[in-house]
């Protein structure tokens, strides 16, 4: 990326003390974000989702964020205090979560949630939140917005509460966006529906987006840059249209774990794991 | 939710009923506790032990008197048609007449129940506006010396004997302190001064607007209502503890967090509007039990509540007053839970 990046990240370290010792989740991850779309691929526990939430400053309670750099457009994210990370919540990074069967409000409707989002980051009238809400509901293809900015939560399907979050974390335009495994909860024509219109509304509004997945050849046809992490650190770093070509071990296991729909499929290869990845500092860069 | 038009119930399934219907089911479900409740009160009543005759005429009474009156009682016909005979009196608001006090039954439940009700009620109120506040504040503060401390509070309040604080209590602000007024909803020279409207000995001062009985009866009415209060607040604010906790580790509040929403709106506009929902029946519960009246704290305090009654009914064999007690307490209860299962929809919007 040519202009200067929105974010940057350097040796990242999130740890969680808990009774049994302390737990590394995240050890020295770095990298930058410019408008782009960057894909974060791991397995559960590879400190992915950590890496978001340490940006938000939203590490669970008992946990410890470190970093020689955390940075969001000149604003050290660490240093900030409550209120200035607030406004840079929602209205600088947001963050589209997992399933909006829980991380949506049952109580709240969709339009007092989305509603919310706008208001908190922006001083205006509640009939101009109420239109630019129902903008927005259009915006992400949802055709009846009157009748599902009434609605509640539990009263519209997977792949629509999905497009309701997306709704809700882009109406105050952050300039980037946090996907932590958006499509894992949906099925997998929806899926594609969901991702369609975040590239719709990611191109439209030229945001930065952290991609976050298991999914090595959804983020690689979705995004323009790859990380891998693995044990809480970043084992290669590619272009997306380079994954083929990727050298680590860990992500060759990977790419060689997936079955292929051409010719004759014999017993697919399992993953063999060596302990020197997780000593081997950031892999080959 | 949705509106819908004027269909019946059990049409085809596909529309949610309409409130009517809703209600019609509810008013029948309620109905049908209601006989079921008399049905148990009286055959227990009826099975017990204790002979009605004797309790009337005493154990000197010659056997012809006791043939007699046992024949104006009833008894020698089978249970179900003395209970048909007991639901078509009570259809017309008939308990029956106390032997204790000889007046109907009726008349003397207007007489204790107010005193219940006012107890029961500035009891739950501390509950609330006391109780849910220590929750919550406790909930937002895990694991510091708040959450200590109303932990702390909550377990005593719960495990305190209450006639026990009871007793502590007067001793210390009416004997010692003389903050308050003693035992009892009223001093003596103030009884009988003002008409009861309503029984509640606060409200009816305060509609005649004596000032000098409202103040009295409102000291009277302090401390009882504060101890039974710390019972009613100690169950709620543990509750509300919980709950609150709860809901604050749910992923929709990590998702107000993400939008930037200040942390104060995401305790009370978030979380404590689903921890609400919750609340509503926990609340109705300890009401309709305080209501059935707290035998100890209206011993300690002299309070002529139902509980009282009841108890001091029951030790005289006076079965026509626990029966008419123990149905218009169960009418509450049923009331009551009704009632906070009607709010519970209203808050709800995933059970509507």
């Amino acid at each position: 990326m040519p202009q200067a990046p929105l974010l940057r990240v350097e040796d990242l370290q999130v740890s969680y003390n808990t009774p049994t010792g302390l737990v590394q989740a995240v050890s020295g991850v770095s990298f930058e974000l410019g408008r782009e779309k960057l894909g974060i691929v791991g397995e559960s526990g590879s400190g992915k989702s950590q890496t978001g939430r340490a940006i938000l400053g939203l590490t669970a309670p008992g946990g410890r964020v470190r970093a020689r750099r955390l940075e969001f457009d000149d604003v050290d994210l660490l240093r900030a205090d409550a209120r200035s990370m607030r406004r840079i919540r929602g209205g600088c990074i947001s963050m589209i979560m997992q399933d909006p069967k829980y991380s949506l409000n049952p109580v709240m409707t969709i339009g007092a949630q989305i509603e919310e989002a706008f208001l908190v980051h922006r001083k205006t009238s509640t009939s101009e939140a109420r239109r630019r809400t129902l903008d927005m509901l259009s915006a992400v293809k949802i055709r009846a917005p009157e009748r599902v900015y009434k609605a509640y939560p539990h009263e519209v399907s997977g792949g629509m509460g999905q497009r309701v979050m997306i709704a809700m974390m882009m109406i105050p335009e952050p300039d980037i966006i946090i996907a932590d495994e958006p499509t894992s909860a949906l099925d997998v024509t929806v899926q594609l529906q969901v991702l369609a219109v975040l590239d719709d509304m990611l191109s439209e509004h030229r945001m930065g987006l952290i991609f976050i997945s298991h999914d090595l050849n959804l983020v690689a046809s979705f995004c323009d840059r790859i990380l891998v992490m693995y044990g809480g650190k970043v084992v290669e770093e590619c272009a997306a249209a380079e994954l083929e070509q990727a050298r680590h071990p860990y992500t060759r296991g990977l790419l060689n774990c997936l079955p292929s729909l051409d010719g004759e499929q014999g017993e697919l290869p399992v993953l063999r794991r060596d302990p020197a990845w997780l000593t081997a500092a950031e892999g080959a860069q | 939710m949705r509106a819908s038009s004027g269909r019946t119930a059990g049409g085809s399934g596909l529309r949610p009923p309409s409130a009517v219907v809703k209600i019609a089911g509810v008013l029948f479900s309620l109905a049908l506790t209601f006989l079921g409740l008399t049905a148990i009160t009286f055959v227990i009543s009826r099975v017990m032990p204790v002979d009605p005759v004797l309790a009337i005429v005493g154990d000197r009474a010659s056997n012809e008197v006791y043939q007699q009156v046992y024949l104006q009682l009833g008894l020698d016909q089978p249970v179900y048609v003395q209970y048909l005979k007991y639901l078509g009196q009570l259809a017309q608001g008939d308990l029956g007449s106390s032997i204790m006090t000889t007046r109907p039954v009726l008349e003397d439940i207007r007489r204790f129940f107010p005193a219940t009700l006012e107890l029961a009620t500035v009891a739950t109120l501390l509950g609330i506006f006391v109780g849910v506040p220590m929750g919550v504040f406790a909930a937002v503060h895990q694991g510091r010396w708040p959450d200590h401390i109303v932990r702390v509070v909550a377990l005593l309040g719960y495990s305190a004997p209450i006639f026990w604080l009871g007793l502590v209590a007067l001793l210390i602000f009416y004997a010692k302190l003389g903050w308050v007024a003693g035992p009892g909803r009223l001093d003596v020279f103030y009884d009988g001064i003002i008409d009861p409207v309503t029984g509640i000995l606060t409200i009816d001062a305060a509609l005649a607007r004596d000032w000098d009985i409202f103040r009295n009866a409102l000291s009277h009415l302090i401390l009882p209502g504060a101890i039974l209060g710390t019972f009613a607040l100690a169950y709620i604010a543990r509750m509300t503890r919980s709950f609150m906790l709860d809901q604050l580790s749910q992923e929709y509040i990590l998702t107000a967090r993400v939008k930037g929403i200040p942390e104060s709106r995401i305790i009370w506009g978030h979380a404590f509007r689903n921890v609400l929902v919750q609340l509503i029946t926990i609340i109705g519960l300890t009401y309709a039990s305080l209501l059935e009246g707290s035998v100890l704290t209206e011993t300690v305090f002299s309070w002529p509540g139902i509980g009282q009654y009841i108890t001091s009914s029951l030790f005289n064999n006076d079965m026509n007053a626990v029966l008419g007690g123990t149905i218009v307490v169960g009418a509450c209860f049923v009331g009551i839970n009704m009632l906070s299962d009607l709010l519970y929809r209203l808050v709800d919007p995933r059970i509507r």
